[in-house]
């Protein structure tokens, strides 16, 4: 078997010269507006939907996002291009990037206000409803990705008010700081509740993710406020800022669109945490870090982290699939994020993966002989699921060296 | 007063300005945070990993 991973040692990213893909590269800047698209389509399907009067266009943003993502992936491929450190200065703090992520942010709003508008004034199947709502979903997803990004932008005091106003959409204001101060401090451990484990299917990984991060936020926030000699239950607690954000929202959406909005935002929400869900689950399926003889893990490493390096998942998901620099060098921009050579790879973009993630018996096919392969067969080095250990060990133990 | 680098990200952390968000003010002494006091900007680095920059006192 190919020795491809190396769990324990560093790896370097792979650099090109600075003439080397910098053509590319430059031209990827204004790709990035292809992150737009995904806000864009909701409206455009409403309007197809009305003007047709078919309401089948309500599914199109849904369908695009795992149809018509997957399939562009398949025909454009892997990017192979890495910016050179020149050109990593040059374009780390260049506003245009930042900007891109402040006019998706009232374009994600008006996108649901517009399936608002649409679901609620028109007549629909459920089914049409639905898709609406789970357009309306994607949209809650792509501000997660998006407060993901700005969240950990802390000194910038306009990314972290965006920040609070993508995550409102789907509810999930604390997120900014599980992520941050929770996730990436436990990350490929027991511990990380938003860390998956081998032989841990999705469905068993939300019950404990999803309460997990939500506990683990509470208590984080408990504790800064705790030594700023504040109460937790006060507007100074960051969680209850955003949640405030949330309920004005959904309320005024409540009072323009009727009741209809219950369904619709309940749709929205459980989508936007599925989805997030979804992420957390392939992002470090099974990996682990190793703990020192003092008590303390490894610092995190970039083959602590699935990659996924398909050019086009990549540029709607601002570089978020190239998890493996994003774990290891948590603050930098996603313009400059890498890939590298010697990390655990996922064989598709998101999208596809939280399509197989659905199917736990493929998933497990797929996913648990590229553990036991990262781990060289050891699977002491794994983060296992106890209730399949035994099974796991007897399968996989040694089998892959 | 001391300053102190996260070797991950390049914050550092400077004695007279302390970490105010996270809730260490002003003045607070490098040997007063906690072991597990995480860097305020990127969290993935710890006390034990910071590195020690310039006396100014």
């Amino acid at each position: 078997m190919s020795n491809k991973f190396e769990p324990n040692s560093p790896t370097a990213a792979r650099s090109n010269t600075p003439t080397d893909k910098s053509a590319w590269i430059a031209i990827k800047k204004y790709c990035y507006a292809l992150s737009l698209v995904v806000l864009i389509l909701p409206m455009l399907s409403a309007y197809y939907a009305v003007n047709n009067n078919n309401g089948l266009w309500l599914w199109l943003t849904f369908a695009f996002v795992y149809v018509g993502i997957t399939l562009l992936d398949k025909i454009f491929g892997d990017d192979d291009a890495n910016p050179c450190e020149a050109m990593v200065e040059e374009i780390k703090h260049q506003a245009y990037y930042k900007y891109l992520l402040y006019i998706a942010v009232p374009m994600l709003w008006l996108s649901v206000f517009v399936l608002a508008y649409v679901v609620s004034q028109y007549a629909w199947s459920w089914f049409n409803f639905l898709g609406a709502a789970l357009s309306a979903g994607v949209l809650a997803a792509s501000g997660v990705n998006l407060g993901h990004e700005m969240g950990h932008k802390v000194n910038d005091q306009g990314q972290q008010l965006a920040t609070k106003l993508a995550l409102a959409l789907s509810g999930y204001g604390h997120f900014a700081i599980e992520h941050n101060k929770g996730h990436h401090k436990d990350v490929a451990t027991p511990e990380d509740p938003a860390s998956s484990r081998m032989g841990e299917s999705i469905y068993k990984f939300v019950r404990r993710e999803i309460p997990g991060a939500f506990c683990r936020a509470k208590a984080l926030e408990a504790a800064r406020l705790k030594r700023l000699a504040k109460s937790e239950w006060s507007l100074h607690n960051e969680i209850v800022q955003n949640g405030l954000i949330t309920v004005t929202a959904y309320s005024l959406l409540l009072v323009f669109f009727g009741p209809l909005m219950f369904p619709f935002l309940a749709v929205v929400v459980a989508y936007g945490y599925w989805a997030l869900s979804c992420a957390n689950y392939i992002e470090h399926y099974g990996l682990l870090r190793q703990k020192a003889t003092n008590g303390r893990y490894e610092r995190c490493l970039p083959q602590h982290s699935w990659n996924s390096n398909h050019k086009v998942s990549n540029l709607f998901l601002l570089h978020l699939q190239r998890h493996s620099d994003h774990h290891a060098h948590p603050t930098r921009p996603y313009q400059v994020l890498r890939d590298y050579n010697n990390v655990p790879k996922l064989h598709a973009g998101y999208p596809w993966m939280y399509i197989l993630a659905l199917f736990p018996p493929i998933w497990f096919s797929i996913m648990d002989p590229k553990v036991a392969e990262w781990a060289h067969g050891d699977m002491h080095k794994v983060n296992m699921d106890p209730e399949t250990k035994d099974v796991l060990f007897k399968r996989y133990h040694h089998s892959a060296l | 007063m001391t300053k102190f680098a996260c070797p991950d990200c390049a914050y550092i952390y400077d004695e007279n300005k302390g970490a105010a968000h996270e809730g260490y003010p002003a003045g607070t002494l490098w040997t007063q945070l906690p072991e597990d006091f995480p860097c305020p900007d990127c969290f993935v680095r710890d006390k034990p990993d910071f590195i020690a920059l310039t006396d100014v006192n």
